[in-house]
């Protein structure tokens, strides 16, 4: 463990030790951007259906879709976490 | 795992998903090895989460290695403002704030965690997908975002079952490329001008 410690420190250390305050040329910058949906979607997608090596279908998509319903509804962020795993374990539950 | 190792873990490893890999190999039996290549696979999105937030993370060396460690998903997505700089005080603040409850969290888990019950019941692990959705969708202003964040999506969804976990995030970062070579000087436009028309 103390390898994925000390790899860890090193990843989240590449970026801004090498780059720290300058901003990048326009060109990266643009691409970096579309770095943000790009893995927001991807740790949405995985949190939701990832298994073990596998897809997993289950009540957490229910909690997902709920989840869904209360952003459109511009429900604060707390708000849409707490009804997420609420519905998720009344799902569960039932 | 015993306590203080998990205490440890989450005090030099502050990343959750990736200890939640780690964990879930050992504790189906799965060799060290695995644990520590999955956790490091899945941790290796934080090059370029980093590159992203370099910009606003300013002193020396020491410091910035030190700020570097605070960034985890969360403060990078919360921290993230309209213009897709990110708010300085905000990553690290939200940053140290997630980091004293991490730890204390994992202490008071490791200690007392039976009495609490099956998370899963309580439907905790459906707080990351809906988490994630909501900080992404206001992420998703332009055309091209859209494109990247489906891609990215459609990417993860087909690595999960033929990868190990991690990959399918990491491969998912291939998907900021798209729409590049055409956000690139459009003929008779300067870049300026495009990139400022795309942002809106």
């Amino acid at each position: 463990m103390a390898i994925v410690g000390t790899g860890t420190v090193l990843l989240k250390a590449v970026g801004p030790v090498l780059l720290g305050g300058r901003s990048l040329p326009p060109q990266l910058a643009g691409l970096v951007e579309m770095l943000a949906p790009a893995l927001l979607a991807a740790l949405v997608v995985t949190q939701a259906v990832a298994g073990d090596r596998n897809l997993v279908f289950d009540e957490r998509l229910l909690g997902l879709l709920a989840a869904a319903v209360a952003i459109r509804l511009r429900a604060p962020l707390l708000a849409v976490v707490v009804i997420a795993a609420a519905i998720t374990a009344l799902a569960r539950l039932l | 795992m015993s306590t203080a190792a998990s205490i440890v873990m989450s005090a030099t490893t502050f990343a959750g998903s990736a200890q939640f890999a780690a964990v879930s190999i050992l504790g189906a039996g799965g060799s060290v090895a695995a644990a520590c290549t999955a956790a490091l696979l899945l941790n290796a999105r934080y090059v370029p989460i980093g590159i992203s937030v370099a910009p606003v993370i300013e002193g020396g060396v020491l410091r910035r290695l030190l700020a570097a460690q605070l960034v985890v998903d969360e403060s990078w997505a919360m921290s993230r403002r309209p213009d897709g700089r990110h708010d300085a005080g905000l990553l690290l603040g939200a940053g140290t704030l997630l980091y004293v409850c991490w730890v204390c969290g994992t202490a008071l888990g490791a200690f007392g965690g039976s009495a609490l019950g099956d998370p899963e019941s309580l439907g905790l692990d459906a707080a990351f997908p809906a988490l994630f959705l909501a900080l992404l969708v206001p992420q998703v202003r332009s055309q091209r975002a859209a494109y990247a964040a489906v891609t990215g999506a459609l990417i993860a969804f087909l690595l999960i079952p033929v990868s190990a976990p991690g990959v399918p995030i990491m491969a998912a970062s291939a998907a900021c490329l798209f729409g590049w070579r055409r956000a690139r000087v459009p003929p008779g436009r300067s870049w300026r001008s495009s990139e400022r028309a795309r942002s809106c």
